[in-house]
Protein backbone atom coordinates (compact mmCIF):
# COMPACT_ATOMS: atom_id res chain seq x y z
CA UNK A 1 0.00 0.00 0.00
CA UNK A 2 2.74 2.33 0.72
CA UNK A 3 4.27 3.49 -2.30
CA UNK A 4 7.76 4.35 -1.83
CA UNK A 5 9.24 7.03 -3.77
CA UNK A 6 12.92 6.87 -3.76
CA UNK A 7 12.94 9.88 -6.66
CA UNK A 8 12.73 12.23 -3.83
CA UNK A 9 12.97 11.70 -0.09
CA UNK A 10 11.47 14.23 1.60
CA UNK A 11 7.98 13.20 0.04
CA UNK A 12 8.20 9.35 1.43
CA UNK A 13 8.52 11.03 4.91
CA UNK A 14 4.98 12.93 4.45
CA UNK A 15 1.98 11.87 4.04
CA UNK A 16 -0.03 14.48 3.46
CA UNK A 17 1.87 17.70 1.30
CA UNK A 18 -0.37 21.20 0.92
CA UNK A 19 1.95 23.09 -1.16
CA UNK A 20 0.59 26.75 -1.54
CA UNK A 21 -3.01 26.21 -1.13
CA UNK A 22 -5.73 28.61 -2.42
CA UNK A 23 -9.24 28.13 -2.13
CA UNK A 24 -12.35 29.92 -2.31
CA UNK A 25 -16.07 28.69 -2.11
CA UNK A 26 -17.57 29.38 -5.91
CA UNK A 27 -20.92 30.34 -4.40
CA UNK A 28 -19.69 32.71 -2.13
CA UNK A 29 -20.86 36.32 -2.97
CA UNK A 30 -17.79 38.23 -1.41
CA UNK A 31 -15.10 36.54 -3.46
CA UNK A 32 -12.50 36.13 -0.29
CA UNK A 33 -10.16 33.73 -0.07
CA UNK A 34 -11.01 31.21 2.55
CA UNK A 35 -7.29 30.00 2.58
CA UNK A 36 -4.59 31.98 0.97
CA UNK A 37 -1.50 30.11 0.60
CA UNK A 38 -1.32 27.29 2.80
CA UNK A 39 1.47 25.39 3.00
CA UNK A 40 1.89 22.32 5.34
CA UNK A 41 3.55 18.38 5.41
CA UNK A 42 1.86 16.20 8.15
CA UNK A 43 4.44 13.29 9.05
CA UNK A 44 3.52 9.66 8.86
CA UNK A 45 2.94 8.95 12.91
CA UNK A 46 2.25 12.29 13.92
CA UNK A 47 -0.08 13.61 16.52
CA UNK A 48 -1.30 17.26 14.89
CA UNK A 49 -3.58 19.64 16.23
CA UNK A 50 -5.16 22.80 13.88
CA UNK A 51 -5.93 25.55 15.94
CA UNK A 52 -7.90 29.04 14.76
CA UNK A 53 -11.13 30.81 15.91
CA UNK A 54 -14.11 30.47 13.35
CA UNK A 55 -13.51 31.30 9.49
CA UNK A 56 -9.67 30.61 10.08
CA UNK A 57 -9.97 28.33 7.43
CA UNK A 58 -9.04 25.33 9.69
CA UNK A 59 -11.74 23.43 8.44
CA UNK A 60 -11.68 23.92 4.86
CA UNK A 61 -7.91 22.83 4.90
CA UNK A 62 -9.00 19.51 6.57
CA UNK A 63 -11.60 18.69 3.82
CA UNK A 64 -8.79 19.24 1.47
CA UNK A 65 -6.91 16.32 2.99
CA UNK A 66 -9.13 13.98 1.75
CA UNK A 67 -10.70 15.54 -1.78
CA UNK A 68 -13.63 16.92 -0.02
CA UNK A 69 -12.57 19.97 -1.40
CA UNK A 70 -10.13 20.51 -4.06
CA UNK A 71 -7.92 23.52 -3.92
CA UNK A 72 -8.88 26.32 -6.36
CA UNK A 73 -4.33 26.94 -6.69
CA UNK A 74 -1.74 24.97 -5.51
CA UNK A 75 -1.78 21.20 -4.75
CA UNK A 76 -2.58 18.91 -1.94
CA UNK A 77 -0.82 14.98 -2.47
CA UNK A 78 -1.51 11.88 -0.04
CA UNK A 79 1.28 9.53 -0.08
CA UNK A 80 2.38 11.31 -3.82
CA UNK A 81 -1.66 11.28 -5.19
CA UNK A 82 -2.73 14.29 -6.14
CA UNK A 83 -6.34 15.01 -4.50
CA UNK A 84 -7.27 16.59 -7.87
CA UNK A 85 -7.24 13.30 -9.58
CA UNK A 86 -10.66 12.26 -9.34
CA UNK A 87 -9.64 8.66 -10.53
CA UNK A 88 -7.79 7.74 -7.25
CA UNK A 89 -10.53 9.77 -5.21
CA UNK A 90 -11.41 6.60 -3.25
CA UNK A 91 -7.28 5.53 -2.84
CA UNK A 92 -7.11 8.93 -1.36
CA UNK A 93 -10.20 8.54 1.01
CA UNK A 94 -8.74 5.18 2.38
CA UNK A 95 -5.71 6.55 3.45
CA UNK A 96 -7.06 9.55 5.30
CA UNK A 97 -10.34 9.03 6.81
CA UNK A 98 -12.82 12.03 7.92
CA UNK A 99 -14.53 12.43 11.50
CA UNK A 100 -16.79 15.07 11.88
CA UNK A 101 -18.12 17.21 14.95
CA UNK A 102 -22.03 15.88 14.93
CA UNK A 103 -22.10 11.78 15.50
CA UNK A 104 -25.70 11.44 14.99
CA UNK A 105 -25.17 12.75 11.17
CA UNK A 106 -22.21 10.29 10.61
CA UNK A 107 -23.68 6.94 11.68
CA UNK A 108 -25.39 5.16 8.65
CA UNK A 109 -26.86 1.94 9.85
CA UNK A 110 -29.02 1.12 12.90
CA UNK A 111 -26.60 -1.47 14.60
CA UNK A 112 -23.25 -0.72 15.88
CA UNK A 113 -21.26 -3.40 13.94
CA UNK A 114 -23.30 -2.38 10.82
CA UNK A 115 -22.22 0.89 10.84
CA UNK A 116 -18.61 -0.29 11.21
CA UNK A 117 -18.89 -2.89 8.35
CA UNK A 118 -20.09 0.34 5.97
CA UNK A 119 -17.13 1.31 4.56
CA UNK A 120 -15.55 -1.68 4.17
CA UNK A 121 -18.63 -3.09 2.32
CA UNK A 122 -18.46 0.12 -0.22
CA UNK A 123 -14.69 -1.08 -0.69
CA UNK A 124 -16.31 -4.80 -2.03
CA UNK A 125 -13.76 -6.44 0.80
CA UNK A 126 -14.31 -10.04 1.66
CA UNK A 127 -17.28 -10.92 3.96
CA UNK A 128 -14.98 -12.66 6.40
CA UNK A 129 -12.12 -10.39 6.22
CA UNK A 130 -14.89 -7.04 7.12
CA UNK A 131 -16.03 -9.33 10.09
CA UNK A 132 -12.74 -9.33 11.01
CA UNK A 133 -11.44 -5.59 10.52
CA UNK A 134 -15.03 -4.51 12.23
CA UNK A 135 -14.15 -6.21 15.41
CA UNK A 136 -10.50 -5.13 15.12
CA UNK A 137 -11.95 -1.36 14.87
CA UNK A 138 -14.59 -1.98 17.54
CA UNK A 139 -11.97 -3.64 19.95
CA UNK A 140 -9.55 -0.68 19.11
CA UNK A 141 -11.63 2.06 20.31
CA UNK A 142 -12.95 0.27 23.01
CA UNK A 143 -16.42 -0.31 22.25
CA UNK A 144 -16.54 -4.19 21.11
CA UNK A 145 -19.62 -4.44 24.05
CA UNK A 146 -20.99 -2.73 22.17
CA UNK A 147 -21.52 -4.29 19.28
CA UNK A 148 -24.85 -4.97 18.71
CA UNK A 149 -26.22 -1.86 20.12
CA UNK A 150 -28.18 0.74 18.82
CA UNK A 151 -26.23 4.00 17.84
CA UNK A 152 -28.86 6.11 19.23
CA UNK A 153 -28.90 4.65 22.46
CA UNK A 154 -25.00 5.27 23.45
CA UNK A 155 -23.62 8.46 24.68
CA UNK A 156 -21.78 11.16 22.68
CA UNK A 157 -18.67 10.01 23.15
CA UNK A 158 -19.49 6.68 22.59
CA UNK A 159 -21.09 7.62 19.34
CA UNK A 160 -17.77 9.29 18.04
CA UNK A 161 -16.05 6.08 18.99
CA UNK A 162 -17.90 4.08 16.81
CA UNK A 163 -17.82 6.94 14.17
CA UNK A 164 -14.01 6.97 14.72
CA UNK A 165 -13.97 2.88 14.21
CA UNK A 166 -15.75 2.87 11.18
CA UNK A 167 -13.08 4.96 9.36
CA UNK A 168 -10.18 2.84 11.14
CA UNK A 169 -12.43 -0.12 9.71
CA UNK A 170 -10.82 1.19 6.28
CA UNK A 171 -7.81 0.19 7.53
CA UNK A 172 -6.42 4.19 6.83
CA UNK A 173 -2.47 6.08 7.58
CA UNK A 174 -4.23 9.25 8.74
CA UNK A 175 -7.32 10.29 10.29
CA UNK A 176 -8.68 14.24 10.01
CA UNK A 177 -10.64 14.98 12.81
CA UNK A 178 -13.26 17.85 12.33
CA UNK A 179 -13.82 18.96 15.89
CA UNK A 180 -14.84 16.17 17.23
CA UNK A 181 -15.09 16.64 20.54
CA UNK A 182 -17.15 19.88 20.19
CA UNK A 183 -20.67 18.73 21.00
CA UNK A 184 -19.51 15.97 23.29
CA UNK A 185 -20.02 16.79 27.57
CA UNK A 186 -16.43 16.57 29.27
CA UNK A 187 -16.04 12.39 30.14
CA UNK A 188 -17.14 12.00 26.67
CA UNK A 189 -14.11 14.61 25.15
CA UNK A 190 -11.94 12.46 27.78
CA UNK A 191 -12.58 9.20 25.76
CA UNK A 192 -12.56 10.70 22.38
CA UNK A 193 -9.07 12.15 23.39
CA UNK A 194 -7.83 8.68 25.04
CA UNK A 195 -8.87 6.64 22.36
CA UNK A 196 -7.14 8.97 19.61
CA UNK A 197 -3.41 9.07 21.63
CA UNK A 198 -4.16 5.15 21.97
CA UNK A 199 -4.72 4.82 17.79
CA UNK A 200 -1.75 6.89 17.19
CA UNK A 201 0.69 5.06 19.49
CA UNK A 202 -0.46 1.61 19.52
CA UNK A 203 -1.37 1.58 15.45
CA UNK A 204 0.78 4.22 14.40
CA UNK A 205 -2.21 5.66 12.98
CA UNK A 206 -1.69 9.62 11.74
CA UNK A 207 -4.23 12.10 13.89
CA UNK A 208 -4.82 15.25 12.77
CA UNK A 209 -7.26 17.01 15.15
CA UNK A 210 -9.02 20.14 14.77
CA UNK A 211 -10.49 21.95 18.03
CA UNK A 212 -10.33 25.30 19.88
CA UNK A 213 -9.96 23.11 23.08
CA UNK A 214 -6.46 24.42 24.74
CA UNK A 215 -6.42 21.50 26.54
CA UNK A 216 -6.53 18.85 23.83
CA UNK A 217 -4.12 20.98 21.64
CA UNK A 218 -1.56 20.75 24.63
CA UNK A 219 -1.52 16.93 24.46
CA UNK A 220 -0.53 16.69 20.90
CA UNK A 221 2.47 16.58 19.16
CA UNK A 222 2.66 19.29 17.09
CA UNK A 223 0.39 22.54 16.99
CA UNK A 224 -0.74 24.70 13.90
CA UNK A 225 -2.43 27.94 14.13
CA UNK A 226 -4.38 29.57 11.28
CA UNK A 227 -5.77 32.68 11.13
CA UNK A 228 -7.82 34.39 8.14
CA UNK A 229 -6.29 31.75 5.44
CA UNK A 230 -3.01 31.46 6.81
CA UNK A 231 -0.73 29.25 9.11
CA UNK A 232 0.41 31.96 11.71
CA UNK A 233 2.49 29.28 13.74
CA UNK A 234 4.17 26.31 13.69
CA UNK A 235 5.68 24.24 16.36
CA UNK A 236 5.22 21.95 19.73
CA UNK A 237 2.33 22.88 22.09
CA UNK A 238 5.17 24.55 24.32
CA UNK A 239 6.88 26.24 21.82
CA UNK A 240 3.46 28.01 20.42
CA UNK A 241 1.87 28.54 23.94
CA UNK A 242 4.63 30.46 25.37
CA UNK A 243 3.01 33.05 22.56
CA UNK A 244 0.61 34.26 25.06
CA UNK A 245 -0.19 37.82 23.58
CA UNK A 246 -0.15 36.82 19.90
CA UNK A 247 -2.53 33.99 20.33
CA UNK A 248 -4.67 36.42 22.02
CA UNK A 249 -4.67 38.70 19.30
CA UNK A 250 -6.08 36.23 16.58
CA UNK A 251 -8.66 35.53 19.50
CA UNK A 252 -7.56 32.25 21.08
CA UNK A 253 -6.96 31.10 24.32
CA UNK A 254 -3.50 29.28 25.82
CA UNK A 255 -4.16 26.23 28.60
CA UNK A 256 -5.12 27.70 31.92
CA UNK A 257 -2.18 26.72 33.22
CA UNK A 258 -0.11 28.52 31.00
CA UNK A 259 -1.89 31.81 31.49
CA UNK A 260 -1.77 31.61 35.57
CA UNK A 261 2.05 31.09 34.56
CA UNK A 262 1.79 34.16 32.41
CA UNK A 263 0.02 36.33 34.37
CA UNK A 264 2.78 35.44 37.28
CA UNK A 265 5.19 36.22 35.01
CA UNK A 266 3.99 39.37 34.05
CA UNK A 267 3.55 40.23 38.26
CA UNK A 268 7.52 39.86 38.18
CA UNK A 269 7.62 36.09 39.39
CA UNK A 270 10.35 34.05 38.09
CA UNK A 271 8.28 31.69 36.69
CA UNK A 272 8.32 29.55 32.98
CA UNK A 273 6.38 30.04 30.55
CA UNK A 274 6.12 27.19 28.32
CA UNK A 275 4.01 25.19 31.06
CA UNK A 276 1.29 23.36 29.21
CA UNK A 277 0.28 20.35 31.99
CA UNK A 278 -1.35 20.67 35.64
CA UNK A 279 1.64 18.62 37.32
CA UNK A 280 4.39 20.93 35.32
CA UNK A 281 1.90 24.29 37.27
CA UNK A 282 1.84 22.34 40.53
CA UNK A 283 5.89 21.76 40.80
CA UNK A 284 6.56 25.55 39.51
CA UNK A 285 3.86 26.87 42.19
CA UNK A 286 5.21 24.79 45.45
CA UNK A 287 8.73 25.38 44.20
CA UNK A 288 8.04 29.13 44.42
CA UNK A 289 5.74 28.60 47.62
CA UNK A 290 8.39 27.31 49.05
CA UNK A 291 11.37 30.03 48.37
CA UNK A 292 9.14 32.22 50.08
CA UNK A 293 8.50 30.33 53.05
CA UNK B 1 -43.54 10.86 25.88
CA UNK B 2 -43.00 11.22 22.42
CA UNK B 3 -39.95 8.95 22.65
CA UNK B 4 -42.11 5.99 23.65
CA UNK B 5 -42.95 5.60 19.98
CA UNK B 6 -41.82 2.38 18.63
CA UNK B 7 -41.23 1.54 14.94
CA UNK B 8 -42.52 -1.76 13.86
CA UNK B 9 -43.75 -3.82 16.56
CA UNK B 10 -40.68 -6.38 17.01
CA UNK B 11 -40.38 -8.63 20.31
CA UNK B 12 -36.85 -9.47 20.11
CA UNK B 13 -36.37 -13.31 21.02
CA UNK B 14 -34.50 -16.21 20.23
CA UNK B 15 -37.25 -18.43 18.96
CA UNK B 16 -37.24 -21.11 16.14
CA UNK B 17 -39.59 -17.98 14.07
CA UNK B 18 -37.32 -15.72 14.73
CA UNK B 19 -34.07 -16.97 13.63
CA UNK B 20 -35.55 -18.24 10.30
CA UNK B 21 -33.86 -16.50 7.30
CA UNK B 22 -36.08 -13.20 6.58
CA UNK B 23 -36.42 -14.08 2.99
CA UNK B 24 -38.76 -17.43 3.97
CA UNK B 25 -40.49 -15.35 6.58
CA UNK B 26 -41.44 -12.53 3.63
CA UNK B 27 -42.26 -15.19 1.49
CA UNK B 28 -44.40 -16.76 3.76
CA UNK B 29 -45.85 -14.50 5.00
CA UNK B 30 -47.33 -14.05 1.19
CA UNK B 31 -47.95 -17.59 0.81
CA UNK B 32 -50.37 -17.61 3.64
CA UNK B 33 -51.95 -14.82 2.62
CA UNK B 34 -52.70 -16.09 -0.46
CA UNK B 35 -53.90 -19.24 1.03
CA UNK B 36 -56.31 -17.58 3.01
CA UNK B 37 -57.55 -16.31 -0.37
CA UNK B 38 -57.11 -19.55 -2.31
CA UNK B 39 -58.94 -22.07 0.70
CA UNK B 40 -62.59 -21.27 0.59
CA UNK B 41 -63.77 -24.06 3.00
CA UNK B 42 -64.44 -23.02 6.68
CA UNK B 43 -62.07 -26.17 7.73
CA UNK B 44 -59.29 -24.80 5.24
CA UNK B 45 -59.21 -20.61 7.22
CA UNK B 46 -59.48 -22.63 10.29
CA UNK B 47 -56.44 -25.07 9.92
CA UNK B 48 -54.64 -21.53 8.65
CA UNK B 49 -55.47 -19.85 11.57
CA UNK B 50 -54.21 -22.67 14.20
CA UNK B 51 -51.26 -22.79 11.99
CA UNK B 52 -50.56 -19.17 12.81
CA UNK B 53 -51.56 -19.07 16.08
CA UNK B 54 -49.06 -22.29 16.70
CA UNK B 55 -46.60 -19.65 15.04
CA UNK B 56 -47.24 -17.23 17.77
CA UNK B 57 -46.52 -19.77 20.35
CA UNK B 58 -43.37 -20.88 19.17
CA UNK B 59 -42.31 -17.39 18.71
CA UNK B 60 -43.16 -16.73 22.69
CA UNK B 61 -45.74 -14.27 21.20
CA UNK B 62 -47.79 -13.40 24.09
CA UNK B 63 -51.80 -13.85 22.48
CA UNK B 64 -52.87 -10.79 24.11
CA UNK B 65 -50.92 -8.57 21.60
CA UNK B 66 -53.11 -10.42 19.19
CA UNK B 67 -56.43 -8.39 20.26
CA UNK B 68 -53.73 -5.01 20.00
CA UNK B 69 -53.30 -5.59 16.74
CA UNK B 70 -57.36 -6.48 15.43
CA UNK B 71 -58.91 -3.28 17.11
CA UNK B 72 -58.12 -0.65 14.66
CA UNK B 73 -59.68 -3.10 12.01
CA UNK B 74 -62.67 -3.26 14.05
CA UNK B 75 -64.46 -1.06 11.56
CA UNK B 76 -63.54 -2.63 8.67
CA UNK B 77 -64.28 -6.14 9.79
CA UNK B 78 -68.14 -4.77 10.84
CA UNK B 79 -68.35 -2.85 7.59
CA UNK B 80 -67.54 -6.35 5.65
CA UNK B 81 -70.04 -8.17 7.87
CA UNK B 82 -73.06 -6.11 7.49
CA UNK B 83 -72.21 -5.64 3.41
CA UNK B 84 -72.11 -9.39 2.90
CA UNK B 85 -75.00 -9.74 5.17
CA UNK B 86 -77.39 -7.70 3.78
CA UNK B 87 -76.32 -7.76 -0.07
CA UNK B 88 -76.10 -11.29 -0.58
CA UNK B 89 -78.53 -13.11 -2.83
CA UNK B 90 -80.09 -16.25 -1.84
CA UNK B 91 -82.57 -18.13 0.69
CA UNK B 92 -84.26 -15.23 2.88
CA UNK B 93 -84.47 -15.83 6.29
CA UNK B 94 -85.88 -12.22 7.72
CA UNK B 95 -86.80 -9.70 5.56
CA UNK B 96 -87.63 -6.05 6.61
CA UNK B 97 -89.22 -4.05 3.03
CA UNK B 98 -86.09 -3.99 0.97
CA UNK B 99 -83.92 -5.44 3.92
CA UNK B 100 -83.00 -8.69 3.86
CA UNK B 101 -80.74 -11.55 5.33
CA UNK B 102 -80.39 -14.56 4.01
CA UNK B 103 -78.36 -17.86 5.33
CA UNK B 104 -75.29 -17.62 2.76
CA UNK B 105 -75.13 -13.96 3.74
CA UNK B 106 -74.40 -14.91 6.95
CA UNK B 107 -71.96 -17.62 5.63
CA UNK B 108 -69.93 -15.50 3.53
CA UNK B 109 -70.27 -12.56 6.65
CA UNK B 110 -68.61 -14.71 9.19
CA UNK B 111 -66.48 -16.46 6.60
CA UNK B 112 -64.95 -13.27 5.25
CA UNK B 113 -64.71 -11.94 8.93
CA UNK B 114 -62.67 -14.83 10.00
CA UNK B 115 -60.70 -14.68 6.70
CA UNK B 116 -59.95 -10.89 7.93
CA UNK B 117 -58.40 -11.78 11.32
CA UNK B 118 -56.47 -14.41 10.00
CA UNK B 119 -54.76 -12.24 7.87
CA UNK B 120 -53.69 -9.65 10.40
CA UNK B 121 -52.74 -12.01 12.57
CA UNK B 122 -50.50 -14.01 10.04
CA UNK B 123 -49.25 -11.23 8.77
CA UNK B 124 -48.13 -8.76 11.59
CA UNK B 125 -46.39 -11.89 13.05
CA UNK B 126 -44.07 -11.03 10.47
CA UNK B 127 -43.31 -7.76 12.24
CA UNK B 128 -43.04 -8.82 15.73
CA UNK B 129 -40.32 -11.46 15.17
CA UNK B 130 -38.44 -9.43 12.27
CA UNK B 131 -36.05 -6.67 13.05
CA UNK B 132 -36.89 -3.68 11.21
CA UNK B 133 -33.20 -3.80 9.75
CA UNK B 134 -33.90 -7.66 8.50
CA UNK B 135 -37.04 -6.79 6.93
CA UNK B 136 -35.03 -4.26 4.82
CA UNK B 137 -31.86 -6.48 4.13
CA UNK B 138 -34.38 -9.57 2.99
CA UNK B 139 -36.49 -6.91 0.75
CA UNK B 140 -33.50 -5.99 -0.82
CA UNK B 141 -31.91 -9.49 -1.52
CA UNK B 142 -35.28 -10.65 -2.47
CA UNK B 143 -35.61 -7.77 -5.25
CA UNK B 144 -32.50 -8.09 -6.03
CA UNK B 145 -33.00 -9.22 -9.43
CA UNK B 146 -35.12 -6.16 -10.72
CA UNK B 147 -31.93 -4.36 -10.51
CA UNK B 148 -31.44 -6.19 -13.56
CA UNK B 149 -34.40 -4.02 -15.08
CA UNK B 150 -32.62 -0.94 -13.72
CA UNK B 151 -34.69 -0.70 -10.13
CA UNK B 152 -33.03 1.13 -8.08
CA UNK B 153 -33.33 -1.92 -5.42
CA UNK B 154 -30.02 -0.96 -3.30
CA UNK B 155 -30.82 2.92 -3.20
CA UNK B 156 -34.37 1.90 -1.59
CA UNK B 157 -32.88 -0.23 0.94
CA UNK B 158 -30.41 2.05 1.80
CA UNK B 159 -32.86 4.90 2.08
CA UNK B 160 -35.07 2.71 4.07
CA UNK B 161 -32.24 2.15 6.51
CA UNK B 162 -31.05 5.36 6.87
CA UNK B 163 -35.25 6.15 7.22
CA UNK B 164 -35.09 3.48 10.32
CA UNK B 165 -31.51 5.43 11.95
CA UNK B 166 -33.00 8.38 11.72
CA UNK B 167 -36.53 8.04 12.70
CA UNK B 168 -35.10 8.36 16.85
CA UNK B 169 -32.93 10.61 16.30
CA UNK B 170 -35.68 13.02 14.86
CA UNK B 171 -38.25 12.12 17.55
CA UNK B 172 -35.88 13.35 20.18
CA UNK B 173 -34.95 16.70 18.14
CA UNK B 174 -38.82 17.04 17.37
CA UNK B 175 -39.20 16.82 20.93
CA UNK B 176 -36.40 19.50 22.13
CA UNK B 177 -37.92 21.80 19.39
CA UNK B 178 -40.92 21.76 20.83
CA UNK B 179 -39.75 22.43 24.58
CA UNK B 180 -37.76 24.99 22.76
CA UNK B 181 -40.85 26.45 21.51
CA UNK B 182 -43.20 25.89 24.59
CA UNK B 183 -40.20 27.93 26.61
CA UNK B 184 -40.83 30.77 23.85
CA UNK B 185 -44.56 30.55 24.97
CA UNK B 186 -45.61 28.37 21.88
CA UNK B 187 -49.06 26.55 22.81
CA UNK B 188 -49.28 23.16 21.48
CA UNK B 189 -52.04 21.81 23.36
CA UNK B 190 -54.96 23.59 23.26
CA UNK B 191 -57.30 25.02 20.66
CA UNK B 192 -59.10 23.29 18.05
CA UNK B 193 -58.25 21.43 15.19
CA UNK B 194 -56.99 24.03 12.98
CA UNK B 195 -55.29 25.99 15.72
CA UNK B 196 -53.30 22.74 16.31
CA UNK B 197 -52.13 22.47 13.29
CA UNK B 198 -51.32 25.99 12.80
CA UNK B 199 -49.40 25.53 16.22
CA UNK B 200 -47.46 22.74 14.50
CA UNK B 201 -45.83 25.31 11.62
CA UNK B 202 -43.02 26.85 14.29
CA UNK B 203 -41.99 22.59 14.82
CA UNK B 204 -42.06 21.83 11.56
CA UNK B 205 -39.91 24.38 10.24
CA UNK B 206 -37.03 23.93 12.16
CA UNK B 207 -36.78 20.47 11.76
CA UNK B 208 -36.93 20.37 7.94
CA UNK B 209 -33.95 22.54 8.06
CA UNK B 210 -31.77 21.05 10.69
CA UNK B 211 -32.95 17.53 8.56
CA UNK B 212 -31.57 19.35 5.28
CA UNK B 213 -28.60 20.22 7.35
CA UNK B 214 -28.20 16.52 8.49
CA UNK B 215 -28.45 15.33 5.02
CA UNK B 216 -25.80 17.39 4.14
CA UNK B 217 -23.54 16.06 6.37
CA UNK B 218 -24.82 12.46 6.55
CA UNK B 219 -23.81 12.52 2.46
CA UNK B 220 -20.14 14.02 3.02
CA UNK B 221 -19.59 11.27 6.06
CA UNK B 222 -20.97 8.46 3.60
CA UNK B 223 -18.71 9.89 0.68
CA UNK B 224 -15.40 10.19 3.19
CA UNK B 225 -16.20 6.00 3.70
CA UNK B 226 -16.13 5.56 0.21
CA UNK B 227 -19.41 5.60 -0.45
CA UNK B 228 -20.86 5.03 -4.40
CA UNK B 229 -24.22 3.37 -4.14
CA UNK B 230 -24.79 -0.45 -4.91
CA UNK B 231 -22.18 -1.36 -7.28
CA UNK B 232 -19.37 -3.66 -5.96
CA UNK B 233 -20.64 -3.93 -2.66
CA UNK B 234 -19.93 -6.72 -0.31
CA UNK B 235 -22.00 -7.55 2.81
CA UNK B 236 -20.43 -8.47 6.08
CA UNK B 237 -23.49 -10.32 6.94
CA UNK B 238 -24.66 -12.68 4.67
CA UNK B 239 -28.03 -14.60 4.63
CA UNK B 240 -27.67 -18.13 3.90
CA UNK B 241 -30.82 -21.04 3.77
CA UNK B 242 -30.80 -23.42 6.55
CA UNK B 243 -32.25 -26.48 7.47
CA UNK B 244 -35.30 -24.66 9.57
CA UNK B 245 -35.89 -22.64 6.29
CA UNK B 246 -36.10 -26.12 5.07
CA UNK B 247 -38.64 -26.79 7.44
CA UNK B 248 -40.93 -24.04 7.07
CA UNK B 249 -41.02 -24.16 3.66
CA UNK B 250 -42.19 -27.98 3.75
CA UNK B 251 -44.63 -26.92 6.50
CA UNK B 252 -46.17 -24.43 3.82
CA UNK B 253 -46.35 -27.07 1.12
CA UNK B 254 -48.39 -29.33 3.36
CA UNK B 255 -50.53 -26.69 4.38
CA UNK B 256 -50.95 -25.67 0.99
CA UNK B 257 -51.62 -29.24 0.15
CA UNK B 258 -54.35 -29.75 2.76
CA UNK B 259 -56.30 -26.76 1.38
CA UNK B 260 -56.22 -27.83 -2.08
CA UNK B 261 -57.61 -30.90 -0.96
CA UNK B 262 -60.47 -29.77 1.31
CA UNK B 263 -61.38 -27.17 -1.48
CA UNK B 264 -61.91 -30.16 -3.94
CA UNK B 265 -63.48 -32.76 -1.92
CA UNK B 266 -64.69 -30.78 1.33
CA UNK B 267 -66.34 -27.71 -0.39
CA UNK B 268 -69.22 -27.61 1.35
CA UNK B 269 -68.24 -27.31 4.58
Amino acid sequence: MNTVNIDNKNETENLIECKDVFFRYDNSEEQKEVLGGVSLNIKKGEFLAILGHNGSGKSTIAKHMNAILVPTQGTVTVEGISTADEEKLFDIRQHVGMVFQNPDNQIVATIVEEDVAFAPENLGIEPSEIRQRVDHALKAVNMYEYREHAPHRLSGGQKQRVAIAGIIAMRPDCIVLDEPTAMLDPIGRREVMATLKDLNQKYGITIVIITHYMDEAAQCEKIVVMNGGKIIMKGAPKEVFSHVEELKKVGLDVPQVTELMWELKKEGYNVPTDIITEEECIEVISNLLSEKI
Amino acid sequence: MIKDITIGQYFPGKSFIHKLDPRIKIISTFAFIIYLFVSNTFTGLIVGGIFALLCYLIAKIPLKIIFRSLKPIVPIIIFTAVLNMFFMEGDVLWQWRFIKITSQGIRTAIFMCIRIVFLIIGSTLLTYCTSPIALTDAIERLLKPLAKIKMPVHELAMMMTIALRFIPTLIEETDKIMSAQKARGADIETGGIIQKAKALIPILIPLFVSSFRRADELAMAMECRCYHGGEGRTRMKQLRYCARDIFAVIAFTALFTITILLNIYASGL
